[in-house]
């Protein structure tokens, strides 16, 4: 008799599969599946309560910014700019000064890594929002993404940046995301203002199929780690 | 204001930002709470809250009506509270124990735990990656199906599943050898 994995116990514990045939059957399932719901009942992640009038607080806090849409951000660019130019001043300044000093030692490309992968971070966070809104939107209905075009529009231009810096300095693996992120960006310029479902539903395939969401997670997460 | 959540999604796609608070009002403590549990952290919690609620305002219009508001709010809430962490360029607050948020009114099981399970606990949770801990929150508190999970948090079903495993492996080996004596609900 083959027994179910732990794996296959935790999806039977959540109800998101059938087993329970066998655990009738198989004593040694049982015992381990009695085990895992004991774990799993034992576990707490207590939160502080919050009272009645909490919601009110939050509307407080966030009614002038539902009330006056925000401004677009027209700094952003220059500013990536600004910082782009700066890193690579730093990494030939620093490749110079190096060759002057310790001509056979090569460059530390773990900072400039470090330097840049801080760099991209809010480039990435605000990539992801963008993306994280059209794979979660209707796969049925048409959709109006005129706003999502103006912001692939701009993160489009932040990424040239970050990307042709992430190549000069040998950065392949941000490199190599930012590409496949510039080239979803751009279908998303290029789309019309209103996205027919069918090219909604090809768009989540392709964001669900190529993983990128979840590459810029683990970006994301690199940048944690600094 | 009166009226279902359906009603006040109608109303707010209209327009109607009394619609819009209404649902806030209704929503904002349950939101506060996924919040917390998957940042570790009240503060980022905040932050998280209040981005949830002005993305879910941005986006009420795509709101399909295919689950509940409830359910469509939650799924962005936890991709805010991801964020949160992102921001705060910490991987959980159990990494800083000083700042974890205050504990609850204890449960009747809460109360049945020993301080050694707590401890275990608190050390298991802290070794969740910030993906985990989301995954499991969602499927352990909030009931979530492992499709709703992966549309969560940005990732194919498959991986919201790892998570998932993931989550429990770290905190059944952490927990196992002590949880013998706690029922089973």
């Amino acid at each position: 008799m083959s027994h179910l994995s732990d794996d296959e116990l935790t999806l039977l514990h959540y109800g998101e599969a059938i087993g329970d045939l066998h655990l009738d059957e198989c004593a040694e399932c049982r015992e381990r599946y009695d085990s895992l719901r004991r774990v799993l009942a034992a576990v707490e992640m207590p939160a502080p309560e919050r009272g009645a009038e909490y919601g009110a607080e939050v509307w407080g806090r966030i009614e002038s910014r539902i009330e006056k849409p925000r401004p677009r951000r027209r700094w952003v660019v220059p500013a990536a700019a600004a910082l782009v130019l700066l890193l690579g001043s730093a990494f030939e300044a620093g490749r110079f000064y190096q060759a002057k000093r310790q001509p056979a030692r090569a460059p530390d490309t773990g900072t400039e890594e470090r330097i840049l992968l801080v760099a991209v971070g809010d480039y990435l966070e605000r990539s992801q929002i963008v993306l994280i809104e059209l794979a979660n939107a209707d796969p049925d209905a048409a959709l109006d993404i005129s706003l999502d075009r103006e912001r692939a529009r701009d993160l489009l231009a932040e990424n040239r940046l970050y990307r042709q810096t992430a190549e000069r300095t040998g950065q392949a693996a941000i490199a190599s995301l930012l590409e496949e992120l510039e080239r979803v960006l751009l279908e998303i310029e290029h789309a019309p203002s209103t996205m027919p479902p069918e090219e909604l539903q090809k768009l989540r395939h392709r964001l669900r199929d190529d993983g990128i969401l979840f590459k810029m997670r683990v970006m994301g997460a690199n940048v944690e780690k600094l | 204001m009166e009226g279902t959540d359906g009603e006040l999604v109608v109303a707010a796609k209209a327009g109607d930002s009394g619609a819009f608070r209404e649902l806030v009002e209704r929503h904002g403590a349950r939101v506060f709470q996924l919040a917390c549990r998957i940042t570790g952290n009240e503060q980022d919690a905040e932050d998280a809250v209040q981005e949830s609620f002005l993305r879910a305002h941005r986006q009420i219009g795509r709101f399909d009506g295919h689950s509940s508001f409830g359910t469509w709010l939650y799924r962005i809430t936890a991709n805010c509270a991801l964020d949160a962490i992102r921001r705060r360029g910490r991987q959980s607050a159990a990494e800083n124990p000083g700042q974890e948020v205050a504990s609850g009114d204890p449960t009747p099981e809460r109360s049945a735990l020993s301080g050694e399970i707590r401890d275990r606990m608190e050390l298991a949770l802290s070794e969740l990656s910030p993906v985990e801990r989301a995954a499991f929150v969602l499927r352990h508190f909030e009931g979530m199906g492992i499709e709703e999970i992966g549309q969560a948090l940005g990732c194919q079903p498959g991986a919201a599943k790892q998570s998932v495993f993931r989550a429990v492996r770290k905190l059944r080996k952490a927990l196992e050898p002590l949880a013998s004596g706690v029922k089973c609900k």
